[in-house]
């Protein structure tokens, strides 16, 4: 009986799904980032990411450039791991110019710098995500202490708490001051307190537990295929890490081990972070004790930079995952074409896959624990 | 005036003690969640190795008073796609609830706007209807937040209103009474929190998922829903619904646990009346030190925890909560039918709560138990090694 249907089809109520906004102004996004999401009730069934509000034209602009003046755009699109993306571009630079060879003080100090530079950078992750967790600003002020000490070693040495532009082709701009070694190994104290404190605060948590164990989780070979590196690939248990696999600078003189995860959750993703602070903190102190005096730029430097024609690509270990600068030169003072090869972007694309199935709270934790800087995604 | 009034038989003098007993009410809780606002900033900045306000008067003391000038003087702003009326009522009927529980406290012996003989479930029963001003708010403001916020928030408040309760009747169970002096009387010798550890456990979670405070601040949720049913108020409509509900609701909560559950204005383990007319200055010092206790420990609880997720949390409630409720409920029966010798019957109510709270306990800690620090990165180079 045709009424029959009729009847029935009246009473199904239809539902449709929601769509929210997530962003771009939206104190979960960490940066102007916009993901549109599709809630059946609290449970995510779609995301999809918008982003490019941060664009700035870093790329093109680097080309306009002195090979020295580039060096200011890899601190502005890499805002939290500046010394890193610096020496990824100086060590391309080098590789065009070999007659640019670093003195021994000068790759020392650049390793340090970029460490302390990863464990101030993971210290920003900490709070950031505890507080994506909900947690009263209490994580963020405690990590935020941690990373004071070193942004004022960094001002110290550099002159500049953000933008440092420190390091040149060669080696570095001038040599660090007189009490360098002592108040690195303070900072270097500091920094096992903080990351112990968070321990504290946060690891063992039975809240922060719940809410970031088996959230997210991204197997093995969906992050690779994803290209996702740095510690969200490690989380997931795939051991990859360039200091190790190829190592850059002089990152093979160094003992330190590579912390792994093993469900690839956000859980896995902080402790890995977590654990690599404290590995950071074990190259700082053999890199200070190897620490050599001597000269921080090569004898003849010269006052324009002429590289020899070619094209070369640099990838280095960023707190966030690989790095990369390709770089074609034409043998002129300005680079024919610079691009960065980001890790938040690629590390981002993951994002819809872990998400979907999920709760709305948990899309804000998945996205709290890929550690995004969207100045570096749009670039 | 009295005269005048009597001619119609209505006697003056009850109510004009009710309105200027309301009047105190009012003024008191006005200053009280002002300080409470600045202690909790305080308080909390402490926690975080911050001062907390320091400019505005001295160590910062004016603070609240400068926020409320500056909320006072913001443009009310409402949404044009709002529905008018819905949304320019909800922060009042999210705030007169609020304010009607504290109608039934007694502050010190004898004083109140109102002696009611049930009054411990007139507190909850008007409590309860803030949800309604919630919905209203998150509905009218026709913002998906607000609205994601609004259902949140109606199934966190009645789901949690259930394990109040049980929390509640349980004390007036031993107490034998709902009147609110009459428990607090009972409690001269031995305050309730040693006869009834896990129902004030049960009334402290849930007091403050009826706040909707961190860690239950799901509605609000700062980093995912903004600002939850409130996310599109502004100016005073907001500070209403913010700072007078939520602190004014925190205080009333907390004055109820230290009645129902700390001896309210009585010293522990017994003293006599020893200022004679003064009794009621150490009273109420007493009062408000024991519900200071317990606004303190919430602002410590939602200063230093993550944010629960709201399947969690219904979970927790439905779980855990409701449960041993139900069986404190049961328990406290028996023992109530059984135990005549008075001594007997308070070691056993303590006994068989603190048993059932070690329960609970230990049933969370297994349900939610995880491998220690040393154990995960013990696998963590375990999977290193492999490699």
């Amino acid at each position: 009986m045709p009424h029959e249907d009729q009847l029935q089809v009246e009473h199904e109520l239809e539902t449709i799904d929601l769509n929210i906004n997530i962003g771009p102004q939206h104190p979960a996004t960490h940066g102007v980032f916009r993901m549109v999401i599709e809630v059946d009730g609290e449970v995510v069934t779609d995301v999809v990411p918008h982003i490019g509000y941060m664009h700035r034209g870093g790329e093109k602009l680097s080309e306009n450039m002195d090979y020295r003046q580039a060096i200011g755009y890899q601190d502005r699109t890499e805002y939290l791991s500046q010394f890193n993306a610096e020496l990824c571009y100086v060590l391309a630079v080098e590789k065009l110019a070999p007659a640019l060879a670093p003195p021994e003080r000068a790759q020392y100090i650049r390793i340090i710098l970029a460490e302390l530079n990863r464990i101030s950078s993971h210290f920003m992750f900490l709070g950031a995500f505890g507080t994506d967790l909900g947690v009263f600003g209490t994580s963020f002020v405690y990590a935020f202490r941690e990373r004071e000490n070193l942004l004022d070693l960094f001002e110290e040495v550099t002159g500049d708490r953000l933008m440092y532009a420190y390091f040149r082709p060669g080696g570095v701009a001038w040599d660090v001051p007189a009490n360098f070694k002592s108040r690195v190994e303070w900072v270097c104290e500091q920094a096992l307190i903080g990351a112990s404190d968070m321990d504290r605060l946060l690891t063992d948590n039975e809240i922060f537990i719940a809410r970031t164990r088996g959230i997210g989780i991204l197997s093995a070979e969906d992050a690779i295929d994803y290209g996702v590196t740095g510690p969200m690939l490690r989380a997931s248990g795939v051991r990859q890490d360039l200091r190790k696999d190829e190592p850059y600078a002089i990152y093979d003189r160094f003992d330190f081990d590579i912390p792994i995860g093993t469900n690839g959750d956000c859980y896995d993703r902080y402790l890995v972070r977590l654990q690599e602070i404290r590995e950071s903190v074990k190259i700082v102190r053999q890199a200070l004790e190897q620490l050599p005096d001597g000269p921080i730029l090569p004898e003849r430097m010269p006052r324009l930079l002429r590289p020899s024609a070619g094209e070369v690509y640099m990838r280095c270990e960023d707190p966030r995952g690989e790095y990369g600068i390709y770089l074609i030169s034409k043998g002129t003072t300005q680079p024919y074409r610079l691009r960065m090869r980001s890790p938040s972007f690629c590390n981002l694309s993951a994002l819809r896959q872990m998400t979907i199935g999920h709760y709305v709270a948990d899309a804000v934790t998945i996205l709290g624990s890929t550690d995004i800087v969207l100045c570096s995604v749009d670039r | 005036m009295t005269l005048l009034w009597g001619i119609f038989g209505i006697d003056m003098n009850v109510w004009l003690d009710a309105f200027l007993r309301l009047q105190i009410v009012v003024i008191v809780m006005t200053v009280t969640v002002m300080g409470l606002i600045y202690l909790e900033r305080k308080f909390v900045g402490r926690i975080q190795m911050r001062l907390g306000p320091m400019r505005t008067g001295p160590f910062g003391t004016l603070q609240s008073i400068a926020d409320a000038l500056k909320l006072l003087t913001k443009e009310d702003v409402r949404p044009a796609t709002a529905d008018f009326w819905l949304f320019e009522l909800a922060p009042y009927v999210t705030f007169v609830p609020v304010f009607m529980t504290l109608l039934a406290l007694p502050f010190m012996e004898g004083w109140f706007v109102r002696d009611l003989q049930l009054g411990l479930f007139y507190i909850v029963a008007i409590s309860g209807v803030t949800v309604i001003g919630y919905l209203m708010a998150g509905w009218a403001s026709d913002n998906k937040y607000a609205l994601l916020g609004a259902v949140r928030s109606a199934a966190q408040l009645i789901s949690y209103e259930i394990p109040l309760i049980l929390g509640v009747l349980a004390v007036s169970m031993v107490a034998g009474s709902l009147n609110l002096n009459d428990i607090t009387r009972q409690q001269d010798t031995i305050p309730n929190l040693l006869l009834q550890p896990l129902p004030f456990m049960i009334l402290l979670i849930a007091i403050l998922a009826e706040l909707s405070r961190r860690p239950f601040d799901i509605p609000i949720g700062e980093s995912e829903l903004v600002g939850g049913p409130w996310v599109e108020y502004s100016g005073i409509r907001w500070s209403i619904i913010f700072a007078l509900t939520e602190y004014a609701g925190l205080w009333g909560f907390s004055i109820l646990g230290a009645l129902v559950f700390l001896g309210g204005w009585q010293f522990p383990f017994g003293t006599s009346s020893f200022w004679g007319d003064f009794d009621f200055l150490y009273q109420l010092v007493l009062v408000f030190t024991k519900s200071f206790f317990i606004i303190l420990t919430m602002m410590w609880i939602s200063a230093t925890f993550p944010r629960l997720r709201i399947d969690q949390l219904m979970a927790f409630c439905w779980k855990v909560l409701l449960p041993f409720g139900f069986l404190q409920v049961l328990v406290n029966g028996i023992v109530l039918t059984y135990a005549d010798d008075e001594t007997v019957r308070d070691v056993l109510l303590f006994l068989t709560s603190g048993a059932l709270l070690v329960v609970m306990t230990y049933a969370i800690y297994l349900a939610t138990r995880q491998p220690s620090r040393e154990e995960r990165v013990g696998s963590m180079i375990a999977a290193r090694s492999a490699q």
